[in-house]
């Protein structure tokens, strides 16, 4: 095991971002040299910090159920190549989750009962960035075909995990892809400055030479129909995520200038790779609001901050939430927190228990948002009477999550069923009530994390090398109901 | 009508081969020869004196069993027979237990003699022997025999003596098979008087034995204490040569191998075809009877009789280096002939001229002799069995370990060990003989050493299923160090048979250890009685030995390596060595063909091996190398049990050797079962080879050479064998071989007969099919059927010892831990149930034994929840583990004991004893107060201040096993309640000391019940198979309270093969206690409570409706005070600040006793809810029923389909065995005897001391029967005056006579107690700062020095306090003394074994072993012979300075208290004197010492001056 007294000896440390001011002039990675060379000259005392506990309770905060007392053991005693393996066992794309995963593995850490917790999030990116440097990530082709096939629908983490369980246990995979390029949200959803594409680039090249094939530009639905594809391949998995976004419908949504997050943000991620775009939402110059104080409003803020904005107001419904763990969430639980990113270090404001009661415009273009206060009791919001303020706002970013999958389209023509949540129901195998038709992340499950998607893609490809082969070695991390556990 | 030696069959779990029994023996001889009356009555007044060893069940009148064997009483028997006899000498006569229906008896008297007369025999005449049976008891009646005695000469000429009992054998064997009649003895030599009976009943049932013509010139006698009470007539003792107290452990391998013998059994001696004399050994019999048998067979066959009983319990000769070399020879001789009969043994044989005892090797059971200047010679268990003049005697011995003690009546004298010895050991050229034929491993040449490749090992390991856990926590430790890696925090994963997992068929056996019944041994530090030497080969004619017999090849270790296995391998490539012609199994089958394939190849193999035995192989190589992706291999443990099993069956087995040459093959467990199923050696191949590549490659074993990481493993696996057998009490791995010491649960009761035969299985469960299919799921990881391994895992992760995800269920996993902790800190009962839902719905995921069980509804109304007895009557019965205060940190003991306080429940101090700041806290106490074998902290204020006392024979994370902890755990805090010092490290023996035998824990119970007699005496045992019986023992021998541990319970450390493979779940020890109980009507008078991994109210119920009524948790409130299940207590890093001494990680302790509280209250509340739905309105009500269980209907298991529950479920009919009460709980109390006791006397006399503090003085009469001397009157002193006790001396008393055991245990401050006289065994134990003096009666003619005055195990675990004996005493000499002063004039052999503090001077002889594992403390020792020694962990000082002065007034102290001659002519010329003393210290101590004194020098406070003494033991 790890240094048995690590985690009494070495404090929680993290690696270094370059400066703010330095930063906010490129879009590339916020660390020097990338996130895992960042790390280095720290990592394997904090590896050692690993406690080896007799309940890994990490191990079960995080759905792919990473060996992560394992792989702390083997950066500990500085062995990387095992160390890789090891997290590959678990986890196909460790430097996406090392990158974006928010790490329910250490609020569940054990040293965080009463320490800080182990960095585990940060020794993952750092095994796979050193793999990737050493050229110890290779393409694994099977040895051997089974001569079945299937369709995957949707490039996102789900369907690239599945796709890659599915082709190296032998089976001849297709993955589907309506943008030009795979990697559904990795690839234009994620800005640069969190996660280079570099790094989805070259998962794709060692998926493309372990025999998947990416069909890229063909949207599914109407490129190709449901029963098309469903005569075409033995199996079909359905990936395809949950894209339909939650709107604001209050007075004044029409006005120019409002637009949803990931209107905004896939153009500047093509933009951030030399790609040209034609009418570019920018916010250059701009007071710029965004609503939705999760993830995806600190990327659209981080954005928007290199883009050069006047203003940026990250606005959020809830109260704001404590530094510490609240009783109500204790531990090993995922706990609201106050959080951090990268990007709120760099500007903006972030303002809480505000409601947008309309936006304001001129011209047909928005120029601010009318906001009230708001009380949150007993599960109810209510305004606080006379606080209502008007602020200035000529880009207005709606970062306030997915309700769903589109379910025209593919799903309608396949006639799969939707559960009481509007997602695609699914049995214990993923498979859906159409039979040889599977589903994988946040299509099945609705929105969430990318170590559940990547744990959805592995454990539905279980489903369809049992259903196509009779029986699987696959692993099977976890089955479509598990949730985070939860008092 | 149950015949005489038909015992009990076989009822629910209760099995009558589980019994044991313990005893006391005597016999009385007079040198003279002569035959007498006198010699008769002195045999029965010794028995009646033994009465306290023996032991009654239920009814009072019903003995376990008494005897005697006398000479032929050729007088008596002429005239009272009625028949014409030939001279003495030419007639057998024995007496017949014969059917009491006359009919029946008559028509087998009619074939008694048609067997005689084709045996060459004449019956003379039968005499109808007069009994009284109205004496007995109901039981005894239920199975009385009727008595004939049987007269028979030779048909033809006048064969006398041993020629004439060698037909009167054959008769008497052919009539037990023929018939079924019993004789107890047959002989022309000797006659036996033996039966169901108490000592005191002997001669009142037998008149004859009140009959003063009856005449001999030796008696034996014997006193039975069985752990049950359905001994039958037949197994009272005497048998026909022996009477023994003690067990021979290795019994059923003994059996084993001797029917294996038959085959090749030949004798010119004893006439005829002897198949016709077989089974030799009864397969119903007890071990003595076996031993009984085969020794007769060995005697007729023509060896003197301490011949064959040297052959049969051998001295420990193996590590004994100044052995003369022709006795060592003669040992190492009968070595290849016969393994050791092993285990505590103390033997009384005689052949009717020779008489003589003998004592095992480890000496675990006590004997003493006298001999008086007319010649008498007495020899018993314990002193004063006899009033002898202590003028008259001459002589006073002990029996030693390994020793002889022998009387030849003819030639009128006692014959010494070692004229005994070097006499036999001269009569064969022994040492030429082992020269020609013993073939020595070192001798044979080495070969080239192949090397694996990593990828060849890696698709092995998959084959045999390794996982990346095995690999990093079993193997590598071992192959880094040497020794096995330890764990903590127990078990919590389902066991092999309901596991859903494909598991290795080692894992559906478990471990058997001693408890009670006989002693684990130390292997460590006793390592000089242990062996691991074994030989193989073809065995030759027992009875007829030659140089041939020993054409063997020796093996010093029973792990042999690759190339060692190359070596026996090529040992007769060449045909040059017939004699170790090899035959290779390939053990491998059609994977694809299943449980039949697997059967059919089985029988194939088996029948190729006789074939191959036919041919002259001498040696059967089993092996599983070469499998493919067609052929996997038989797991190792099946094909040897098979393969050894078809041997015996066939008696093919000893005429060749059997090695295995295993993959499966990875730990300590392994290897320790396919041995004990009749492995010679084994070479777990693919292990070393693992080790290896580990080392090469630098994965978890670093920095080791890949050839020592071999050795590593080979001795780490060894010596885990060795530790193995000691926890059962064996000492030589040859007789542990074929010994089948283990139990099983899941394996169908099939495949036990057919391979593992006679093993117990008492749930039935998988068959072959199921075998095959767990092979074919590991196999198809290796060899996947598409080619393809997909899941990137070379070798599964594992995650028995930690949990993982993808690893098998733990009952606490991360969510019943969030939980629990949860709702307990909420005081939230909605996820309370949440918690015991995971816990108990195991419709899905098998966990336990219990989750397969379901309430049967509707057999009892339920009832309103208001009308069930409320949370506070129901959490009284709830106590907290005996977790010591060392082990777990202040902050979480005293939240423990605070909680159960508040509740009205009880928590345990654990061993460790309590500081005296809590012991007077009535919110801070611990009212269990436990007594553990190390007895750390155990004074008489400790065990005054309890509400019950709790002896721990076993605890369920490590039975058989002790503890040790290291020096810089010893924290002044701890030190301080254990009574020793800061930084010196601590060793708890695994036995108690003073526990032997049942009838030894009668006396602890006895002993503790004197120091605090308002107290519960509880005896925590752990579930086996058998634990039923031992329980009926603990009842019998008076303990209030019975604990049944399951195996799975919270230990700080234990070694991993004792955390998972020892020991039973609770369910059925449980289930197997109660049906015992009721079945011997003792369960009305003893409590019974349960404990392991209980978690929820359904937990409670269960263990209720089994027969529970008190329930211990650990691990769960350690849970709810904040444990998270780290498994690291003991590396001293707990996290959350429970298991530790770091003062930086206990400030993070979060438990809170409310949290504890919300616990039980919560448990109480759905044990609540569970009554009313059973329909009961207390516990009370539903104690042991049952009946209300049935097997979960709804479970479809793979492997769980096939167990058979019922017996768990199954409740006697009591009414049918017993006059008793029919409770099913405890509702009486049991009567301890305490009124009888001569305390009362002491305590009244002593009332002026007690009141006032005044003076007093007195003089008393003592005798052996007076036991445990003092305690009481201790118990008073401690109460009234705390632990200071009274000044020195205030009570004064003067005993004549022989004192029974325990004189002046626990003796505090202010008594003195001086005996005139002697005494028995565990004088002073835990002596608590009283003084005890003993000294040989004033008009003693004998040289006071060279005489035995006191027993073994003095001092055990004083704390404080002076002993002064005048003249030399037994084995283990104060041992874990932490405190007392004592001198003594000779010591046996472990004198001051285990010792942490205080003084010990010896003025004579030592025995071996002298201070092992002594940590603290000094010893003072006169001509000191330094070869004795154990050294290490001490250092030899000669005495100077101020040292030698204090030596000085020791000695002359020990000479104005007891007169000594020895001190006398020391003091005499003391600075010649002084330089013959030799001072004994362990180097730590001394250096702990050192650094005390110097910081007290340089004026340091007392916190930095342990501070400093904690530094020096961190060095350590």
């Amino acid at each position: 095991m790890a240094d048995p007294r690590g985690f009494m000896k070495s404090p929680r440390r993290v690696a270094e971002r370059r400066p703010v001011g330095e930063r906010i002039h490129d879009w590339n990675e916020v660390y020097p040299g990338g996130v895992g060379k960042a790390l280095l000259p720290i990592i394997t005392e904090q590896a050692g910090r690993c406690m080896d506990c007799g309940i890994p309770f990490c191990h079960q905060g995080c759905p792919l159920g990473n060996l992560i007392p394992e792989w702390n053991d083997l950066v500990w005693r500085d062995d990387w190549a095992d160390a890789i393996d090891r997290l590959h066992a678990t986890n196909n794309f460790p430097e996406f989750t090392g990158r974006l995963c928010p790490a329910p593995c250490e609020t569940a850490c054990v040293v965080g009962i009463n320490r800080e917790p182990v960095t585990i999030k940060n020794v993952e990116v750092a095994i796979i960035d050193v793999a990737w440097e050493r050229q110890n990530v290779k393409p694994e082709a099977p040895e051997w075909l089974t001569g079945k096939t299937v369709a995957v629908v949707g490039s996102g983490p789900a369907g690239l995990a599945a796709a890659q369980q599915l082709t190296r246990a032998g089976h001849t995979v297709a993955v589907y892809e309506r943008d030009d390029k795979a990697g559904g949200l990795l690839r234009y959803g994620i800005p640069e400055f969190k996660m280079e594409k570099v790094h989805v680039d070259r998962r794709i090249n060692q998926m493309e030479r372990e025999g998947t094939v990416f069909r890229t530009g063909v949207a599914v639905g109407k490129d190709i129909t449901g029963s098309q594809l469903r005569d075409r391949y033995d199996a079909v998995v359905l990936a395809m995520g949950a894209t339909v976004r939650r709107e604001l419908d209050v007075p004044g949504r029409e006005f120019a200038g409002i637009h949803q997050a990931m209107e905004y943000l896939p153009q500047a991620n093509r933009v951030a790779l030399g790609q040209t775009v034609e009418d570019q939402i920018l916010a250059t110059d701009k007071d710029v609001v965004i609503i939705g104080g999760g993830d995806t409003g600190a990327d659209c803020l981080g954005t928007a901050i290199r883009q050069g904005a006047r203003s940026v107001t990250s606005l959020e419904i809830m109260p704001r939430p404590s530094d510490e763990r609240p009783s109500a969430h204790p531990w090993p639980t995922y706990p609201m927190v106050y959080r951090v990113a990268s990007a709120h270090e760099e500007g903006g404001e972030r303002v809480y228990s505000v409601s947008t009661k309309e936006f304001v415009g001129e011209d047909g273009n928005v120029s601010g948002l009318r906001l009230v206060e708001v009380e949150f009791k007993d599960g109810r919001f209510s305004e606080v009477p006379g606080s209502e303020q008007v602020i200035p706002a000529q880009l207005v970013l709606l970062a306030m999550g997915f309700t769903g999958p589109e379910t025209d389209g593919i799903v309608a023509q396949l006639g799969v069923e939707l559960d009481e949540r509007g997602n695609i129901a699914r049995d214990s195998t993923y498979m859906s009530n159409v039979d040889g038709v599977f589903v994988a992340g946040d299509a099945g499950r609705g929105q969430s994390l990318i170590v559940w998607a990547i744990a959805e893609g592995r454990a539905a490809a279980a489903g369809v090398d049992g259903f196509l082969s009779g029986s699987t070695n696959l692993p099977y991390p976890i089955p479509p109901t598990a949730r985070p556990l939860m008092v | 009508m149950l015949s005489p030696h038909q015992v009990r069959p076989t009822e629910g779990l209760y099995d009558p081969q589980n019994e044991h029994d313990a005893c006391g023996v005597a016999f009385v001889a007079t040198l003279t020869g002569q035959a007498s009356n006198d010699i008769v009555v002195k045999g029965l007044t010794a028995l009646r004196n033994l009465d306290h060893r023996g032991a009654v069940g239920a009814e009072e009148n019903t003995g376990d069993g008494a005897g005697i064997l006398l000479q032929t009483p050729d007088r008596f028997l002429r005239e009272v027979a009625g028949v014409d006899l030939p001279p003495v000498g030419e007639y057998a006569a024995g007496m017949a237990f014969l059917p009491l229906d006359p009919a029946e008896a008559e028509s087998a008297r009619q074939k008694l003699e048609g067997i005689a007369a084709e045996e060459g025999l004449r019956v003379l005449g039968w005499r109808e022997v007069p009994v009284n049976p109205d004496i007995l008891g109901s039981m005894a009646r239920q199975v009385l025999p009727s008595f004939a005695l049987m007269f028979v000469a030779a048909a033809s000429g006048n064969l006398a003596g041993i020629e004439l009992d060698r037909l009167a054998f054959a008769l008497r064997k052919r009539s037990e098979h023929e018939l079924g009649v019993y004789f107890p003895s047959l002989s022309s030599r000797t006659l036996v008087y033996k039966g169901m009976l108490t000592t005191d009943q002997l001669d009142n049932f037998f008149p004859d034995l009140r009959d003063d013509r009856l005449e001999s010139a030796l008696a034996i006698v014997h006193s039975r204490f069985s752990t049950n009470t359905f001994p039958s007539w037949s197994l009272a003792h005497p048998f026909r040569f022996v009477a023994h107290n003690g067990e021979i452990n290795t019994a059923r391998g003994n059996r084993n191998w001797m029917r294996a013998r038959e085959a090749t059994l030949a004798s010119s001696l004893i006439p005829g075809d002897l198949n016709r004399l077989f089974p030799i050994c009864d397969p119903h019999g007890s071990d003595t009877a076996s031993f009984d048998e085969v020794l007769e067979l060995l005697h007729l066959g023509g060896r003197s009789l301490p011949h064959a009983v040297m052959m049969m319990i051998p001295e420990a000769w193996e590590n004994n280096d100044v052995m003369d070399p022709a006795r060592r020879a003669f040992y190492e001789f009968h070595a290849t002939v016969m393994e050791p009969w092993d285990g505590p043994a103390a033997v009384c044989f005689t052949d009717g001229t020779q008489i003589g005892a003998v004592l095992d090797r480890n000496g675990l059971r006590p004997g003493r002799f006298w001999i008086t200047e007319d010649g008498l010679v007495v020899l018993a268990s314990e002193a004063g069995v006899l009033d002898l003049d202590p003028k008259t005697i001459t002589r006073k011995g002990r029996l030693e370990p390994g020793k002889m003690f022998l009387i030849d009546l003819d030639e009128r004298r006692v014959i010494e060990d070692d004229e005994i010895k070097s006499g036999l050991a001269g009569e064969q050229p022994y040492e030429d003989w082992l020269y020609s034929g013993l073939v020595r491993f070192e001798d044979l040449p080495d070969l080239e050493h192949i090397v694996h490749t990593h990828a060849s090992v890696t698709r092995r390991q998959q084959v045999f299923g390794y996982t990346e856990e095995e690999l990093r926590i079993l193997i590598a430790p071992i192959a880094r160090t040497g020794a096995e890696a330890l764990g903590s925090m127990g078990t919590d994963t389902p066991i092999a048979g309901i596991s859903d997992r494909p598991r290795l068929i080692f894992d559906y056996f478990s471990q058997m250890f001693a408890q009670v019944t006989n002693p684990p041994l130390d292997a460590i530090r006793e390592e000089v009685v242990t062996s691991l030497a074994g030989t193989i080969g073809p065995e030759g004619n027992l009875l007829e030995p030659s140089p041939a017999s020993c054409r063997m090849l020796q093996l010093p270790f029973p792990v042999i390596d690759n190339d060692e296995l190359a070596k026996i391998r090529h040992m007769n490539r060449d045909g040059d060595m017939p004699g170790f012609a090899i035959h290779i199994v390939r053990g491998l089958y059609d994977v694809h063909g299943g449980g039949v394939a697997l059967k059919a190849k089985l029988d194939e193999i088996c029948a190729d091996v006789s074939q191959a035995v036919e041919n002259g192989a001498r040696i059967i190589l089993l092996s599983d190398r070469h499998s493919n992706a067609d052929l996997a291999p038989i797991p190792s443990l099946l094909l040897t049990g098979a393969v050894h099993h078809h041997m015996v069956r066939e008696k093919l087995r000893s005429q060749a050797g059997l090695l295995v040459e295993a993959g499966d093959v990875r730990e300590v467990h392994h290897v320790a079962l396919l041995i004990g199923y009749g492995a010679t050696a084994v070479n777990p191949y693919l292990a070393l080879e693992t080790a290896e590549d580990l080392a090469r490659e630098q994965v978890y074993v670093e920095g080791v050479e890949p050839r020592n990481a071999v050795r590593n493993l080979v001795k780490g696996l060894g010596k885990g064998v060795l530790k193995v057998m000691s926890k059962i009490g064996i000492s030589t791995v040859a007789s542990y071989t074929g010994a089948q010491i283990f139990d099983c649960v899941g394996l169908s009761q099939d495949v036990i007969d057919a391979y593992f035969t006679g093993t117990s299985s008492p749930l039935g469960g998988v068959g072959l099919d199921v075998i095959a299919q767990e092979v074919a799921a590991r196999h198809a990881k290796a060899y996947p059927t598409q080619g393809i391994s997909s899941d990137r895992r070379h070798l599964e992760v594992g995650g028995e010892y930690q949990w993982r995800r993808e690893g098998p269920e733990h009952l606490f996993d991360p969510e019943t831990v969030f939980r629990l902790q949860h709702s307990t800190r909420t005081g939230r009962y909605d996820i309370f149930k949440q918690y015991t839902s995971r816990v108990d719905d195991q419709s899905e995921r098998l966990m336990t034994l219990r989750g397969l069980f379901d309430f049967k509804k509707g057999l009892r109304a339920p009832i309103s929840i208001d009308e069930v007895e409320p949370v506070s009557e129901i959490v009284k019965r709830f106590s907290t583990g005996a977790m010591s205060y060392g082990s777990i940190s202040e902050e979480a003991h005293t939240t423990l004991a605070i909680a159960m306080n508040r509740l009205g429940a009880k928590s345990n101090t654990g061993e460790g004893g309590e500081d005296a700041e809590r012991l007077y806290d009535p919110e801070r106490r611990s009212s269990i107060k436990q007594v553990a074998s190390g007895r750390f902290g155990v004074t008489s204020e400790y065990l005054t201040n309890s509400d019950d006392i709790q002896i721990k024979m076993a605890q369920g994370a490590k039975p058989g096993e002790g503890g040790q902890l290291p020096g810089q755990k010893v924290h002044p805090w701890v030190a301080k309640t254990r009574h020793s010092t800061p930084g010196v490290g601590l060793i708890s023996p695994p036995p108690h000391h003073d526990i032997y035998s049942i009838e030894d824990l009668k006396q602890l119970i006895h002993d503790l019940k004197n120091a605090n007699p308002q107290a519960r005496i509880h005896v925590k045992l752990v579930s086996e198979v058998g634990v039923g019986t031992v329980a009926a023992g603990v009842a019998k021998a008076k303990s209030d309270v019975v604990l049944i541990s399951g195996h799975d319970g919270g230990t700080g450390a234990s070694p991993l093969t004792s955390l998972k493979h020892a020991g039973g779940p609770w369910e059925l020890g449980l289930a197997e206690t109660q049906q015992t109980l009721l079945l011997n009507g003792l369960r009305d008078r003893i409590v019974v409570q349960t404990d392991g991994q209980l978690k929820t109210g359904r937990d409670v119920i269960i263990a209720a409706l089994l027969g529970a009524e008190e329930y211990g948790f650990a691990t769960a409130p350690l849970v709810v005070s904040g444990c998270i299940m780290m498994r690291v207590c003991h590396l001293d890093t707990c996290p959350v600040g429970v298991a530790t001494q770091n003062k930086e990680l206990r400030a993070k302790f979060s438990g809170k006793a409310e949290y504890v509280v919300n616990f039980f209250e919560f448990i109480a509340q759905e044990v609540r809810e569970l009554l009313a739905e059973l329909g009961f309105r207390s516990l009370d009500e539903a104690i042991g029923h049952a009946e209300l269980l049935d097997t979960r209907a709804a479970i479809e298991h793979w492997k769980a389909g096939g167990l058979d529950l019922s017996p768990i479920f199954h409740v006697p009919d009591v009414a049918e065995t017993l006059n008793t009460s029919g409770a099913r709980h405890c509702t009486t109390t049991q009567d301890h005897g305490l009124a009888d006791a001569l305390d009362n006397e002491l305590i009244a006399l002593a009332a002026d001391a007690l009141e006032r503090g005044e003076p007093v003085r007195a003089q008393l009469e003592i005798r052996n029967v007076n036991r445990t001397v003092g305690t009481m009157l201790g118990h008073e002193v401690t109460k009234r005056y705390r632990a200071e006790g009274l000044p020195e001396n205030t009570i004064d008393l003067i005993f004549l006579g022989s004192a029974g055991q325990s004189f002046g245990a626990f003796v505090p401050r202010g008594i003195t107690l001086r005996l005139e006289g002697d005494a028995n065994d565990y004088v002073a134990k835990g002596l608590s700062g009283g003084r005890v003096i003993v000294r040989p009666p004033r008009e003693a003619q004998f040289t006071a020095e060279a005489q035995i005055v006191a027993g073994n195990v003095i001092g055990f675990g004083a704390t404080a306090g002076e002993i002064y004996l005048r003249g030399k005493v037994g084995e283990r000499f104060c041992v874990r003394n932490s405190g007392a002063t004592a001198v003594v004039e000779g010591v046996g052999d472990h004198a001051c074994e285990y010792m942490t503090g205080g003084r010990v001077v010896i003025l004579g002889r030592t025995g071996r072993n002298v201070a092992a594992g002594m940590s603290g403390g000094t010893a003072y020792v006169l001509d000191l012979d330094e070869s004795l020694v154990n050294r290490e962990m001490v250092e030899l000082r000669p005495v100077e300075g101020e040292v030698a002065d204090m030596l000085r007034s020791m000695v002359q102290k020990h000479f104005e208290e007891t007169g000594s001659a020895v001190a006398e002519q020391l003091l005499g010329a003391w600075e010649q004197s002084v330089t013959r003393f030799t001072e004994i210290m362990p180097t730590n101590y001394r250096l702990i010492l050192e650094a005390q004194q110097q910081a007290a020098a340089e004026g340091l406070s007392e916190e930095e001056t342990t501070a400093r003494m904690m530094e020096v033991a961190a060095r350590g």
